[in-house]
């Protein structure tokens, strides 16, 4: 059932990611955590290997219509090793409940910028549907 | 291309990387707006130019974490195939769905989520 459970979640993150632009790996972690009892540190490296996946298909779906930079992108993506390394020390270093609280509060941050945006989007914008801030 | 331009993408390649390694997410939270408030992207096209980016990062994440002993490949495949199949039934259904409702579920979903972690 537990199974069955995170790769619903899975699944969902998949398909909202796609839709809302936000990466389905927000989802990835706590499906390990709430279902298959991963600790924090071990469910984010496992969403990252999946993400590798998830990421692959998207990208060639984007580059399918024109939207990839390809040189920009590999140049991001080559310079983040050492951004990565440094992520997955602290991630390594500090308490997994630490850790855990980190993540919540990024999901609320995430959650709120959703909201910010379909509130901005409802309003009759003078503008062309700017992108909320970060 | 220009060292300006070089050097921003650098900037936005390390930060995007942190968050991912340290998150376990792909970092487009962050990349998405840098590189649209900082390089001009257009939306689309950040998103798009992010996803790229994100491959190689989440792959630097996995290999750093699998060094660390902490992937589970099994689980990986567990939430990571639904999630393929997901990607491709959204894109299937983009057009008959409201994305406001969207937005509002997947809100829904990361407040429960915190609520989750938290308690």
């Amino acid at each position: 059932m537990e199974y069955v459970a995170a790769g619903a979640l899975g699944f969902l993150g998949g398909m909202l990611g796609g839709l809302v632009g936000v990466g389905g790996g927000v989802l990835f972690v706590p499906a390990l955590v709430i279902f298959l009892d991963q600790a924090q540190v071990k469910a984010e490296a496992t969403s990252l290997l999946a993400i590798v996946f998830v990421a692959a298909l998207g990208a060639y779906r984007q580059y399918g219509y024109g939207n990839v930079r390809v040189r920009d992108g590999l140049v991001m993506g080559a310079m983040g090793v050492i951004g990565v390394a440094g992520g997955v020390a602290i991630a390594n270093t500090v308490s997994g409940r630490t850790l855990e609280l980190m993540f919540a509060a990024l999901c609320l941050v995430i959650a709120a910028q959703l909201v910010r945006r379909v509130l901005k989007a409802s309003r009759p914008a003078a503008t062309d549907r700017a992108p909320g801030p970060p | 291309m220009t060292r300006d331009r070089l050097l921003k993408l650098l900037l936005i390649g390390t930060l995007g990387g942190f968050f991912s390694g340290l998150f376990g997410v792909g970092g487009g939270t962050v990349i998405v707006p840098l590189l649209i408030f900082w390089l001009t992207f257009g939306e689309r096209e950040a998103t798009g130019t992010s996803l790229a980016a994100i491959v190689l990062i989440a792959a630097y994440g996995a290999i750093d974490q699998a060094i660390y002993g902490n992937v589970n490949p099994g689980y990986a495949a567990l939430v990571g195939v639904p999630a393929l199949a997901g990607v491709v039934t959204g894109a299937a259904v983009q057009q008959r769905i409201p994305e406001r409702a969207v937005s509002l579920l997947f809100a829904v979903l990361l407040v429960a989520t915190a609520a989750e972690l938290i308690f």
